[in-house]
């Protein structure tokens, strides 16, 4: 089953006189259940593709499928309904919302997508596989980066999307938390199944993928199944 | 709770400096406008209070072409026999005093001065003088039967340095076209503390100033005052003046009532400047505010925050800043009137012509009003609110990839 689907896109980013071809023809499946990494120098075009990806963005030609609905002629609020329960997201820098708890951000998208009924158990248990749920009451200034990021996974996860893009997750955290971030990833995405796509140049994250697909200059140079 | 109205709170609470400064400022505007709209409406009732009280009363009676500032003696111009009428008028349950009053031009010369005054000639023992007799400040009334007695205002026993028992030179004009001149003592001196008015208005036995002007047994007008305003019209309907008219005191205080008409106006212009300005500083926090959490925005879009739920977010705001500031508003400025209204605030002789149909007191007592706060409060509240609109719009518009890209 494929659950992101892009076909032949590209994407230009025009500022002023200036055009920048972040993408120039990128052809791209992603399955259910994959744990796969976008990898490549800075400017590759990562953010870009993860945010097409995302529905967050519009390409400036080809076409976006998410569950075999085709997103690109969609407008934002469509977008946002699209994304609503099927993707999540997972940022590299500030990501959370500084005056929620960590239970509250990661009740936030469950309130966000109008889940009326007792979120408790439920965000208790996402921060509990996140290693948390000690800090529920905790804000983010209240906590590591390597916590916080921790907190982002589990709101990723709140609205049980079937799709989580995470765009350098662990560039600003030491090894060790880097590592605790991915094990929870790779250990969510083998037990719920939930396909996980995260962009990175960090060595020690791209081992964990099952899938590398390599971006440079806006184009995928390689796609190699690790085969693990 | 509604996790908006949460994370609104919580903003408000980020930068607590920024969002108390501009409670303050809707807050002052709120308490300047509860002030102003107060003072104002004071001032109006005052003026219109002075002006029943000293000169047009509830009710007049006077014959059809009777002008006040002619002071004309002629007989087409006056009533005749007005004690029998004002005595009719008394036995009308609802009226509190009827009287005939006598206006005369004259000047007084005291020394080597002279000054132009109106003389009235009043019924001294009618009710309708306790504002006069209440403002006594020196000597004594005087009694019907005077003939050589006058009252004279303080501001005018001040300047020409009189005082009670002094005897002054009144010239004054008759209704044969020339002019009389006697000598009469001062026997008190009074105040209705409307600096206009007592410089120059002096009061003497009606008897006397009819006898004097050549006028026995008429009047200028018969002069009625109510026990409450509101019978206005039913007292009119009663009264029996055949070959005159009744005018009451909305016909009588025309000026006023449009002079009350302008300034609501000009307080609407008033109110729009001050909550122009109050909604500049909100609409500029809420844009900071805007700026600022930009990037946030993104990650809210991204976590599936639809666009009029931002609006909200920042709607909700403005509306918290908005219930807040008004409510401190109120909070000074509702204590400020209250106090103002018991103590009133001097202003002295605004210098305003007592021939003028405007009479002012030397107080204001601003005059407060339930509706007057609630119209204040309400209109705050909107403007506050609509200015919100245009900044929650911005952050609405945010996409969430720009958003993102933002270094916010
Ligand atoms: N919003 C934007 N406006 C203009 N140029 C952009 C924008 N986002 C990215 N770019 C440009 O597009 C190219 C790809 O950027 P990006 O997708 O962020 O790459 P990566 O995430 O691999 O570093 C870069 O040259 C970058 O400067
Ligand atoms: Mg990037």
């Amino acid at each position: 089953m494929e659950i992101a689907k892009l076909t032949d896109i590209t994407r230009v980013y025009t500022i002023g006189e200036v055009e920048t071809h972040a993408l120039r023809g990128v052809d791209l499946s992603i399955g259910e259940g994959e744990f796969t990494t976008l990898v490549g120098p800075s400017g590759s075009g990562k953010t870009t593709l993860l945010q097409l990806i995302g529905c967050l963005d519009k390409p400036t030609s080809g076409k976006v499928f998410i569950n075999n609905e085709e997103a690109t002629g969609m407008n934002r609020n469509q977008r946002a309904d699209l994304r609503k329960g099927t993707i999540g997201f997972i940022f590299q820098f500030f990501a959370l919302v500084p005056t929620l708890t960590a239970y509250e951000n990661v009740e936030l998208p469950l309130l966000l997508i109008g889940k009326k009924n007792n979120h408790k158990a439920r965000v208790m248990e996402l921060l509990d596989a996140v290693g948390l749920v000690d800090w529920a009451e905790h804000r983010p200034d209240q906590m590591s980066g390597g916590q916080q990021q921790r907190v982002a996974v589990a709101r990723a996860l709140a609205s049980e999307p079937l799709l989580i893009l995470a765009d350098e997750p662990t560039a600003n955290l030491d090894t060790e938390n880097g590592e605790q971030v991915m094990e929870i990833m790779k250990k969510l995405n083998e037990e719920t199944g939930t396909t996980f796509v995260f962009a990175t140049h960090d060595p020690r994250v791209i081992k964990y993928a099952k899938r590398v697909i390599t971006l440079e200059d806006g184009l995928i140079i390689e796609d190699k199944n690790s085969g693990k | 709770m509604n996790y908006i109205l949460k994370m609104s709170l919580r903003n408000l609470a980020r930068n607590k400096r920024r969002s108390a400064l501009s409670a303050i400022a809707i807050a002052i505007g709120t308490a300047l406008l509860l002030f102003m709209s107060a003072t104002i409406r004071g001032e109006m009732r005052g003026a219109l209070d002075l002006t029943i009280n000293l000169r047009t009363g509830h009710l007049q009676i006077h014959a059809e072409d009777y002008k006040d500032e002619n002071m004309s003696l002629k007989r087409e111009d006056m009533i005749e026999g007005p004690l029998e009428i004002s005595g009719q008028i008394e036995e009308i349950a609802q009226v509190k005093a009827a009287s005939p009053r006598l206006n005369i031009s004259g000047i007084v010369a005291f020394k080597n001065e002279t000054i132009g005054v109106q003389i009235l000639g009043i019924d001294p023992p009618s009710a309708t003088n306790s504002m006069y007799i209440e403002g006594m400040v020196a000597g004594e009334y005087f009694s019907t039967d005077d003939h050589e007695g006058v009252l004279i205002g303080l501001p005018l026993a001040e300047s020409l340095d009189i005082n009670p028992g002094d005897t002054i030179d009144l010239i004054i004009n008759t209704s044969e076209g020339d002019t009389d001149e006697q000598r009469f003592t001062v026997r008190g001196i009074y105040t209705t503390d409307t600096p206009a008015y007592d410089k120059s208005t002096i009061f003497m036995p009606l008897e006397k100033a009819q006898t004097i002007s050549r006028t026995d047994n008429y009047a200028s007008m018969i002069y009625i005052l109510l026990h409450d305003m509101d019978d206005t019209a039913a007292v009119k309907d009663a009264i029996q003046a055949p070959g005159y008219i009744v005018e009451d005191w909305v016909e009588l205080n025309q000026l006023i009532v449009i002079v009350e008409q302008l300034s609501n106006a000009m307080m609407f212009f008033f109110n729009l400047m001050v909550l122009g300005v109050t909604s500049t500083v909100i609409m500029n926090t809420l844009l900071m505010a805007v700026y600022e959490r930009t990037r946030e925005m993104g990650i809210l879009g991204a976590l599936g925050m639809k666009a009029k739920q931002v609006k909200a977010l920042f709607l909700t705001e403005a509306t918290l800043l908005a219930i807040g500031g008004v409510l401190i508003g109120l909070a000074i400025g509702v204590p400020l009137v209250l106090y103002y209204a018991q103590v009133g605030f001097f202003l002295g002789d605004m210098g305003i012509s007592a021939n003028s149909s405007f009479m002012f007191g030397n107080s204001i007592y601003p005059y407060p009003t339930v509706g007057d706060a609630i119209s204040v409060s309400v209109a705050a509240l909107l403007i506050t609110m609509l200015s919100g609109y245009y900044p929650a719009s911005q952050a609405a518009k945010l996409e969430p990839v720009d958003a993102l890209h933002s270094n916010n």
